[in-house]
């Protein structure tokens, strides 16, 4: 067996749009060490929620993969059909999406809905209950039995992120994916549901996916810290390397915008002049060349190697090459 | 709550007011003085100014609409003028008849309208969302009284699949059930058709929602994520458009309750619009209204009752 829950190797996705194909990750290799921490950075629009949707195959009507593999437990996700793909979701691998207002059902109740999602264990409904209760206790939501007969629009959205939690990590899952789980919360929270997934993760053994833009909470929380920029991964490596030597002009400003650490947390999305480039008609040579401050003559044509600049240390930049 | 229940019965008071006021104007433009037609053409003036006076046809217009309010207050809707029977005894008589045939019509609609809805959503752009969607908007463009006597035509006369005429013996279930058939199917079809394209349409949408994606992420069963997810907010729009439809359901079934001569509050109003019996015709008109305004209240009822969003905004 791989060291690895879960191996990404090569992949793309576009979706198909008027203008033509948008191609929203391309080549992305990623890999999530068994009982590890890895943080995905990248601003809006990157191919965040991309990844997340392929990795459950749960992509949106419009997408396609012309390449790649998706490699869970030794299995290529890929591969699999639907049955044997639904029997993975909510068992071996959970998901907190981005956007908590939506993402629950609106006419269930909390309590119907996290005893629905448990219908694969043998239990009474009772016991399906009591199980939900103690993971919304877990999360933070004060006098849960009560609260277990209303339905979501009773919840303030940082309640309902919470309750998102509370649901993926009810799974018990093997990998657990985060998309941007703490955004509806306050600082004191955040920090909160940061051990709380510290804890899950040494108590159940599971790996984690997250994404955030929020460098403060990747650096608490993360092992391993990859940055996307417009649907490529640009940095890779320990957050340690990554946030104290960042190699690529895109890290350095992420953290120029966002040098908070994690109990000040800054309200804003990290800001950076210019915009993503146009992925229908991608330019040639480096995907950053148009903000990058250090922009050189190769970048315009040639396409950056995928190069190690130390130990666990990966950037494709063209000047770390020189 | 308690205000929407005032708001919605103040509401109502006023629709009724308005449409009795309407019809007393609209009666009063309709030539053919009712004394008249009653007594036939041999009667004397005397004669027919006495009944005038007796039908209360002599007074002012608008001391008529106030007196007929008066009385309505006292649960008095006049005396029908040829037998001479309470309004309220022959509209409350026919009521149940008209009040069978509209529900047995939605019940049949519902029944294939918003499973085949749920359907044509689930495989859509397939054949048979195609033939789905072709067929049903010719239901839905098929008036009433068309399919009413096409299908008297043909299961009543050609086929003697059904009784053509009547609502069926009194107490007798069985018959009374068969004679609703064609009725309800006339009434019926362009719901149908109607209701299978809105919870296509408002299914299709749900299914694209966040929640939807969420349920689908922790492996729940498509059965599960569908009928019990997301149906129950597809058909929110469903039951207001029923509610809200509750007046083309009603005339629909005048004309089908005059095709089929059955008994019922169409045939009611058209009976007495012939004997210009004005009395009667008010009384029905009257009770249509309320149904109507019932209706929809009770669709507003029922949808708070499936989505709790609505409920705490009451
Ligand atoms: N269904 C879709 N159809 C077309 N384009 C899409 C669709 N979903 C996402 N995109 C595009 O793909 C890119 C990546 O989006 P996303 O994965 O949501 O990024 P992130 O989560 O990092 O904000 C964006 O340019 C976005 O506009
Ligand atoms: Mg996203």
């Amino acid at each position: 067996m791989s060291s690895d829950v879960l191996t990404v190797t090569d992949l793309s996705v576009h979706y198909r749009t008027d203008h033509g194909a948008l191609q929203a990750l391309r080549h992305v290799n990623l890999d999530v060490p068994r009982g590890s921490i890895v943080g995905v950075v990248g601003e809006s629009g990157c191919g965040k929620s991309t990844l997340i949707a392929s990795i459950i195959r749960l992509l949106a009507g419009n997408a396609f993969i012309p390449n790649g593999r998706i490699e869970f437990e030794s299995r290529n996700l890929l591969d699999l059909d639907e049955a044997a793909m639904r029997d993975l979701r909510g068992n071996r691998m959970s998901v907190v999406f981005q956007d908590p207002m939506s993402t629950l059902n609106p006419v269930l109740t909390i309590g119907r809905q996290m005893t629905d999602i448990q219908y694969r264990r043998n239990a009474s409904r009772a016991d399906k209950q009591r199980r939900a209760v103690e993971m919304l206790a877990r999360v933070g939501i004060s006098d849960p039995a009560s609260r277990l007969g209303q339905f979501p629009h009773e919840f303030s959205g940082g309640m309902q992120q919470r309750i998102s939690i509370a649901m993926a990590l009810q799974a018990e899952p093997a990998l657990l994916i985060a998309d941007e789980p703490t955004t509806a919360l306050d600082a004191t929270l955040e920090v909160q549901i940061i051990h709380l997934l510290k804890d899950l993760q040494t108590n159940i053994g599971c790996s984690i996916l997250f994404i955030s833009h929020h460098l403060g909470v990747i650096a608490e929380l993360c092992d391993y810290v990859v940055v996307m920029y417009a649907g490529e991964i640009v940095e890779e490596g320990t957050a340690r390397d990554v946030f104290h030597r960042p190699a690529h002009p895109y890290t350095e400003k992420l953290l120029q915008c966002d040098p908070a650490g994690i109990a000040a947390k800054s309200r804003s999305l990290p800001t950076i002049p210019g915009e993503i480039p146009d992925l229908v008609e991608l330019p040639a040579g480096c995907i950053f060349k148009n903000r990058c401050g250090y922009v050189m003559e190769r970048c315009d044509n040639v396409v950056p190697a995928w190069t190690e600049s130390a130990g666990t240390h990966f950037v494709s930049c063209h000047r770390t090459q020189t | 709550m308690l205000l929407y229940l005032i708001k919605r019965v103040t509401l109502g008071v006023v629709i009724v007011m308005l449409a009795v006021t309407l019809l007393f104007c609209m009666i009063h433009l309709v030539p053919g003085d009712p004394a008249r037609i009653l007594l036939g053409p041999r009667a004397t003036p005397e004669l027919i100014a006495s009944m005038s006076a007796r039908m209360g046809l002599d007074l002012p217009m608008p001391v008529q609409v106030l007196r007929f309010f008066a009385n309505l207050l006292r649960g008095d809707l006049g005396m029908d003028i040829i037998t001479n029977r309470p309004v309220t005894e022959i509209v409350f008589g026919q009521l149940p008849y008209t009040l069978w045939l509209i529900f047995t019509a939605i019940v049949f609609a519902a029944l294939i309208g918003i499973p085949l809805g749920c359907y044509s959503a689930l495989h859509r752009n397939t054949l048979a969302d195609r033939i789905t969607g072709v067929v049903s908007v010719a239901c839905i463009t098929a008036p009433a009284f068309v399919v009413a006597l096409c299908s008297l035509l043909l299961f009543a006369v050609t086929l003697q699949w059904f009784p053509a005429v009547g609502a069926g013996t009194r107490g007798d279930v069985a018959d009374q059930a068969v004679h609703l058939v064609l009725p309800a199917f006339a009434i019926g079809l362009s719901w149908i058709g109607y209701l299978a394209r809105l919870v296509r349409a408002s299914m299709l949408e749900v299914m694209g929602e966040n929640h939807i994606r969420t349920a689908r992420a922790y492996g729940l069963p498509e059965r599960v994520v569908v009928y019990r997810y997301a149906l129950k907010l597809a058909v929110l729009p469903t039951v207001t458009v029923i509610g809200v439809g509750m007046g083309f359901l009603l005339s629909a079934a005048l004309f089908t309750e005059i095709v089929f001569a059955r008994p019922g509050i169409g045939k009611l109003i058209y009976d007495s619009i012939v004997t210009r019996n004005y009395p009667v015709v008010m009384g029905s008109v009257l009770i249509s209204t309320v149904l109507f305004v019932i209706s929809t209240t009770v669709s507003d009822l029922v949808n708070a009752w499936l989505d709790p969003r609505i409920r705490t905004s009451l």
